[in-house]
């Protein structure tokens, strides 16, 4: 999510800078790279459940994404609208 | 076409941003009173004082201002020239405008009592926060003057560091002007576990000096506490004379209408210096958050680009003291019925605000679910029950509506 934000990817809010306490980093993962990523804590999950856009197999809140090696090339893609 | 914002904070930040997004195509000169690039002010007060990083307090990295060629200018505003529509900056130059923004925000309220001096630490800036971060090693004993969100997010960056912390309050509680005493007494306590020592129904008359430093504080009922350092989070007061000797009316804020324009139409004025007319208060108010500004920005962008519709957003705020996080949606000032969700006990609970059974607003502590529910709810104006509240089987997302609108 922080370096969404750094480079300037329109669409992803993050209101809450990362707190798991706004779901509006909400983002779609492309591909297997979902089944890559640990998956969501139960906290997590309780705000994935109250996303604004559809909610996939492939939604994941993008602050809990964290950037490393295994998730090298992850693409994902933005939803409509965060609200 | 030329669009001026007066301040890079959260408002303006995102108003040249939002500008954008509109697909505007003329010029944008974004004034920034402080040098580098804008960034958030939330983390300054929290995760700053542990990090110290700056990457991660920018809105954005320098390309972005390039990109989409807003133009950053690295200069106070000194005047507005309403007749030849021109803003004059501290340096001479005029920059020409057909829509001018006014975003200067707030600065603090100074605790001005016999002994305050240069060393006694606010938090407002950049600047400030990394003073503070260099000086906290060397603290033994701070007093925190104000117990709101400042003062209390500071007492909990530093009692863990082995720092003596006491604050006091004038009110009889703490966080007097945005949360219920349910929210208050929990978070006190909390406070108090990690060591913190509260001084309420007193203020601070003086601060004492030996040899130029500080070496405490003394109180209003005479009372003296000791200290090597003073911080003060006592509120902050909106910089509106850029509007006011520009003839604009200002009462505690610059006055704006329901689209925030002033009484200038070719002027609007946003975030915490706008004092506007809202749906959620009995008048105008002022209200110093993040989700003002950035909504009051999305706004006013849309209205200068052609999709004018009036300012009804939501009020909803946070704050982060220790491992805790507070989140309240709407106003709850007044209200005469409070019903709890969840367990205190546990760290997680919801107070649900009712006004003549009318929900107000929603404090959530640590339980962030429940307040993006109740940013929903209270967006939609839906009526909620208070026995449906109480009963704790009820799954509050079976309040929401499939076709509630967004929050």
């Amino acid at each position: 999510m922080t370096a969404a934000r750094l480079n300037s990817v329109n669409g992803i809010e993050a209101e809450c800078g990362g707190s798991l306490s706004c779901g509006t980093c909400h983002v779609y993962v492309v591909g297997d790279y979902s089944a890559r990523l640990p998956p969501p804590s139960a906290a997590e999950e309780e705000m994935l459940s109250l996303v604004a856009a559809d909610r996939r197999e492939s939604s994941r809140l993008s602050c809990q994404i964290l950037i490393s090696g295994e998730v090298d090339g992850i693409e994902i893609s933005i939803p409509e609208s965060q609200y | 076409m030329e669009k001026i914002v007066v301040g890079a904070g959260h408002a303006g930040f995102q108003l040249a941003a939002s500008l954008r997004v509109a697909n505007f195509r003329g010029d944008i000169s974004l004034l920034n009173g402080e040098a580098g690039l804008p960034y958030q002010r939330p983390p300054l007060s929290k995760d700053f004082l542990k990090s110290g990083r700056h990457d991660a307090l920018h809105f954005r990295g320098p390309e972005f201002f390039s990109d989409n060629e807003i133009n950053l200018v690295a200069e106070e505003a000194v005047q507005i020239d309403r007749v030849q529509r021109k803003v004059v900056t501290a340096s001479r130059n005029e920059l020409s405008f057909d829509h001018l923004v006014i975003a200067t925000g707030t600065v603090n309220r100074l605790l001005e009592v016999p002994g305050a001096g240069p060393d006694i630490i606010y938090i407002k800036t950049l600047g400030d926060a990394e003073g503070l971060r260099r000086r906290m090693p060397g603290f033994r004993k701070v007093v925190v003057v104000g117990g709101g969100f400042i003062g209390l997010e500071f007492a909990a960056a530093a009692a863990p560091e082995g720092i003596e912390v006491n604050v006091v309050d004038a009110a009889d509680r703490l966080m007097s002007r945005t949360a219920s005493r349910m929210v208050s007494a929990w978070f006190e306590e909390q406070h108090r576990r990690s060591g913190v020592r509260f001084y309420l129904n007193a203020t601070v008359t003086a601060i004492a000096r030996r040899n130029g430093a500080i070496e405490g504080v003394t109180l209003n009922d005479g009372r003296q506490i000791e200290a090597d350092a003073v911080v003060v989070g006592i509120g902050s007061v909106p910089c509106q004379s850029l509007a006011s000797e520009a003839g604009l009316t200002v009462n505690n804020g610059i006055v704006v209408d329901q689209y925030l324009r002033t009484s200038d139409p070719s002027i609007s004025a946003i975030g915490d210096c706008s004092v506007f007319p809202s749906l959620y208060a009995a008048s105008h108010i002022r209200l110093e958050c993040v989700q003002n500004a950035a909504d009051q920005a999305k706004c006013v962008a849309l209205r200068i680009t052609g999709s004018a519709t009036p300012y009804t957003s939501l009020p909803w705020f946070w704050s982060e003291q220790g491992d805790d996080r507070l989140q309240i949606a709407g106003l709850i000032d007044r209200h005469d019925t409070a019903v709890v969700r969840g367990a205190p006990e546990d760290r997680s609970f919801s107070v649900f605000c009712f006004q003549a059974d009318r929900l107000v607003g929603v404090e959530s502590v640590n339980r962030a679910a429940d307040h993006i529910v109740a940013r929903r709810l209270l967006t939609a104006g839906s009526s909620v029950d208070p026995a449906k509240i109480a009963d704790a089987s009820l799954d509050l997302k079976s309040l929401l509506d499939r076709h509630l609108p967004p929050s």
